[in-house]
């Protein structure tokens, strides 16, 4: 049964569907009900992998079939997780039952058909993190769109066929491209000696620049747009506000989360000479889009596509720890995937709430909703606080892990630009919540809402819990990811880099010796002389 | 005096041609008997002939067998090919049967046309002279002429047929006229000894009458598979001829041509293959291109699903461009799952459709998500293999045509393939979104589903979803299917 645990976790929600099918379209408590103890049990089925997870960089829990032999082509279904890969399967699964549970009172019609949707969506999800297979993670990265298109097609707000076509064939378009550099690249393995799509071999195989550029740009493309990345984050706004509450959550929490996952598992170790010559610009990029992510979102007027920007510049974070290629910018950039996912999963769903009941998300129709709403109000500062990044909640490990990291390496003057965006999206954050929150209680609308309910409370209490285990003591999380992050800068090390530059690669001053694992409280001890940029208070 | 000698002829490679011809005049001699009430019996005597003659021809497969002094062939390639035309024979039979009821039409001689269509093409595939192959090329055609025009009441069928007898006879006109300038230039009109022929010339490149002669036999093939420059007969045709015959036009003669073709240039004419790829990959491209952009525009889903038939050709001369296992192998799994995925797609839309004719476009498809989740479900899954979406067989298909393209060294070709892929995904998704997304009008009728055309949409989804998720056994069929040529 171990042996088969990922694939299990991965399949569970497709014998839910099943299940589904047999329930008449009208008994929608009980559709609801088995959706809910669908991913409930899936979330459980996964829970021994997490604690079965040796704290090493190997690839674990795999599966390995041939699938596909024909011609010159070997596919096979090849699946493993390792550090990297296991907190975004856990997210997954976490997610999805609060985002099912999110759907109780938000989705009158077509009940049956959105739970299906949402399963499927997240089989698709949870295949794409644990493909070991390029030709596996090319099919589950497609099979996703089809899921989310049709949520945000049917259940969709007022624009929604134009945000649900265009969420399609711009992820679409980029996925393409990758398929084509994949290919190219099994051809180029084939050459080399190797017999199938196994992700692992192609590690070592070294091409010349000229080819890793090539790939490396189709490659970054595709998980640019997914990112997403300025300038390919036009349809990011759109999907987001069009999109129903649990689609939005899925979408901001887990989604998003494939193109920075793509990146840190395909493109940055299998070309990484290409990854460290596009740095730059990828920074730039990311810098930009933190920046002026932060800056759209202030005049945003509607709460839901505020938030959405605010997803644009906190991946810009993520990427710039990313390209840090030292551990500190790396193991920022995964918690702060996984921050994200947590913060802005909740920010969505407290939006949902909010839209719930008032059908409208304008944030001049709100004002002083606190005096009316406390525990809304006090769920609400939690999430924005950890939107932020305050100290003590789970951004401000992340936030700081990837300034941090990003400082110590070449990209230096980034990091101080993007330093910046931390104000920014406080000013954003802070100013929505007082125009939305406080202030006075005038709109008549607003003043016999019903504070959050029972069921309510349920889904944000693990959420809250998380973004204060996380920021207070995020050394579990870090620990398991910490032997894979290694091995990724170990294979990132291009070609040319002399022994004197490694040491600073690790985010240290040059001369001292490397240190393995590393917690946030012994980050600021390697660098005191770092001035503490997220001093927002 | 003499004797002649006549050499030995094995009926064994032309079985399943004798069996569907002589069926065929059996039908066709039936037909005089039967009452107009219960022509359908026709329908469903044709449909068993399809099967008979499908395992005929399967019980070929193996080592190759000649026959009629080397001019007709029984090997995997041919094999292959005459399964998929008689899928979409027997999926085109399983659905004209409603159709036609509803349009009033006397349907007896359909069947026996249809059955002549596919010894026609069957000809074609299993052909390695010339002869043979213009023979099976036009016993095929002409019974397509009078299956475009079938529905005499109807005045676009009326205009199909003939728009359709025109351009054709034009085309094979040239194609006739390119197979006379390679037997001029070689001396045979035997495919294998054209190959020798022509291998044993210095400069093959440079013997004008053996270029101009592939030049042309290109263009007659061209117009037959709808390569874009001559693609201006498919979308009249396909949107007056009678709706199950569009479905069979759209999958059967195209494979047809694509395996006439193959086994010209490929068997006959590898030594100018420098040349025709490089004119195949500009046939490639215009034929994409042109026929992705202007089915965006169309809101008849007859004339969409030609002119996306157009595109889908253009997919399947990438991998003819690149000419190698890959590629080729790529153009049988193609053409297979495209006989699948096409004729279901037709099948649906003749439930939709009215009497007359009516009922035509994309709008009407609206609502159809949610009052017949079933057969929304089935057009789904036929519209997202059209697009390229796994894990359908159209995505194997256009993966294993790019990589063909990929393998040779053709990057920009398969990036081309790819962005095209993307932009005929809008089209595709247009249908989706009116059958899912918005709301049904008022008069939506409902036509019952025969038991034949469940039959067949049970079919093509299975074509389209399993080979599309285990693809092994169809690619591995396809593989050793070229190892000959």
């Amino acid at each position: 049964m171990s042996d088969h645990l990922l694939s299990l976790t991965t399949f569970l929600p497709i014998l839910g569907v099943l299940l589904l099918l047999f329930i008449p379209k009208d008994s929608k408590g009980v559709l609801r009900g088995v959706a809910l103890a669908v991913t409930v049990v899936t979330f459980l089925v996964s829970l021994p992998i997490l604690f079965g997870f040796q704290t090493n960089a190997d690839f674990q829990f795999t599966e390995n079939v041939p699938w596909i032999a024909a011609g010159p082509f070997a596919m096979h279904y090849n699946v493993g997780i390792d550090g990297i890969s296991l907190w975004l399967v856990i997210l997954t699964t976490f997610i999805m039952p609060l985002a099912v549970l999110s759907t109780w009172t938000a989705v009158e019609e077509k009940v049956k058909e959105y739970m299906i949707c949402l399963l499927i969506l997240e089989t698709g999800m949870l295949g794409a993190f644990i493909s070991l297979d390029l030709f596996l993670f090319y099919i589950f990265w497609e099979v996703m769109l089809i899921p989310m298109y049709f949520i945000i097609g049917i259940w969709g707000g007022k624009n929604k066929i134009y945000a649900a076509v265009k969420f399609f064939i711009y992820t679409m378009v980029g996925s393409l491209l990758m398929l084509v550099a994949l290919i190219y690249l099994y051809f180029k393995g084939l050459n080399a000696g190797f017999t199938d799509f196994g992700l692992l071999q192609f590690f070592d195989l070294r091409l010349d620049p000229a080819t890793q550029a090539w790939l490396f740009l189709a490659f970054a493309l595709a998980f640019a747009i997914k990112v997403p990345m300025f300038p390919l984050h036009t349809w990011l706004p759109d999907a987001h506000t069009e999109a129903p509450t649990a689609g939005s959550v899925i979408l901001a929490a887990i989604l998003l989360k494939m193109g920075t996952y793509g990146y840190v598992r395909f493109a940055l170790p299998l070309f990484p000479d290409a990854a460290h010559r596009f740095a730059p610009l990828i920074a730039t990029l990311a810098v930009i889009g933190i920046i002026y992510a932060a800056l759209v979102a202030m005049v945003q007027e509607d709460v839901k596509k505020l938030v959405a920007y605010s997803s644009v510049a906190h991946l810009g974070f993520v990427m710039l720890g990313i390209f840090a290629f030292n551990t500190q910018g790396i193991t920022g950039g995964m918690l702060q995937m996984l921050n994200h996912g947590v913060s802005t999963g909740a920010l969505f769903l407290i939006v949902g709430f909010i839209y719930e009941r008032r059908h409208t998300r304008l944030i001049t129709d709100f004002g002083g909703l606190s005096k009316q709403m406390p525990i809304f109000a006090t769920v609400f500062m939690i999430v924005t606080l950890s939107s932020i990044g305050l100290p003590g909640t789970n951004g401000f490990v992340g936030e700081f892990l990837v300034l941090l990291g990003s400082f110590e390496s070449s990209l230096r003057w980034w990091t101080v630009i993007a330093s910046s965006g931390v104000i920014l999206s406080a000013v954003y954050m802070l100013w929505m919540f007082q125009r939305v929150m406080f202030g006075e209680l005038d709109n008549p609308k607003n003043q016999k809402l019903a504070d959050l309910n029972a069921r309510e409370i349920a889904i944000m209490v693990p959420l809250i819990a998380l973004i204060f285990i996380m920021g207070v003591y995020p050394n579990p999380f870090i620990e398991k990811m910490d032997p894979a992050i290694q091995k990724l800068i170990a294979r990132t090390k291009p070609v040319s880099m002399t022994a004197q530059q490694m040491p600073a690669m690790q985010g240290l001053p040059a001369g001292h010796p490397a240190m393995p694992g590393m917690s946030a409280p012994s980050a600021e001890q390697a660098a005191p002389a770092v001035a503490n940029p997220n001093e927002v208070k | 005096m003499d004797m002649i000698t006549i050499p030995a002829v094995s009926m064994t490679p032309i079985l399943p041609e004798i069996f569907l011809s002589v069926l065929a005049m059996a039908l066709l001699l039936i037909n005089v008997f039967v009452p107009g009430s219960q022509k359908s019996y026709l329908g469903y005597i044709s449909f068993v002939g399809v099967v008979v003659a499908a395992i005929l021809v399967g019980s070929g497969w193996g080592a190759p067998v000649e026959s009629f002094s080397g001019s007709v062939v029984q090997d995997n390639f041919a094999t292959f090919f005459k399964m998929i035309f008689l899928v979409s024979a027997g999926l085109a039979i399983l659905i004209s049967d409603q159709y036609m009821e509803r349009e009033e039409c006397n349907h007896g001689e359909l069947y026996p046309l249809i059955l002549f269509t596919v010894v026609g093409m069957m000809l074609m595939a299993a052909g390695t002279d010339l002869m043979t192959i213009f023979l099976g090329l036009e016993v095929m055609s002409v019974s397509l002429y009078v299956l475009a025009g079938f529905n005499r009441a109807n005045l676009k069928s009326n205009e199909a047929g003939l728009k359709y007898f025109l351009l054709g006879a034009f085309s094979t006109g040239f194609l006739l006229y390119g197979m006379a300038l390679t037997y001029g230039a070689t001396g045979t009109t035997r495919i294998a000894k054209i190959a020798a022929a022509a291998g044993q010339m210095t400069v093959p490149s440079a013997n004008v009458m053996l270029v101009a002669g592939m030049l042309l036999m290109l263009t007659g093939f061209a117009f037959k598979i709808a390569a874009v420059p001559f693609h201006m007969w498919t979308p009249d045709v396909y949107e007056g001829a009678p709706t199950p015959m569009t479905a069979f036009m759209s999958a059967g003669p195209k494979a047809a041509g694509f395996a006439a073709a193959l086994r010209v240039f490929l068997v006959a004419l590898p030594t100018l293959q420098v040349e025709w790829s490089q004119l195949l990959w500009v046939l490639a491209v215009l034929t994409m291109t042109i026929g992705n952009i202007t089915a965006l525009r169309q809101d008849n889903i007859k004339r969409m699903l030609a002119y996306s038939s157009i595109a889908h050709a253009g997919y399947a001369l990438v991998g003819f461009a690149a000419g190698n296992s890959t590629g080729t192998a790529g153009i049988l799994f193609y053409m297979l799952s495209y006989a699948f995925m096409n004729i279901g797609a037709f099948a649906v839309i003749i439930l939709i459709g009215k009497k007359g004719e009516s009922n035509g476009n994309v709008m009407d498809f609206a609502g159809l998500g949610f009052r017949h989740p079933v057969l929304a479900v089935a057009m789904s899954v036929f519209l997202f293999s059209l697009a390229g979406m796994p894990p359908t067989a159209g995505f194997i298909g256009k993966f294993y045509l790019f990589s063909g393209a990929i393998q040779k060294g053709y990057i920009g070709l398969a990036v081309i393939g790819v962005l095209n892929s993307a932009a005929s995904v809008y089209y595709y998704l247009r249908v989706m979104v009116y059958m899912y997304m918005k709301e049904p009008t008022e008069d939506f009728e409902w036509t019952e589903v025969s038991a034949p055309i469940a039959l067949s949409l049970i079919i093509s989804v299975a074509g389209s979803l399993i080979p599309g998720i285990v693809p092994s056994v169809i690619l591995q069929y396809a593989e050793q299917a070229i190892k000959l040529i």
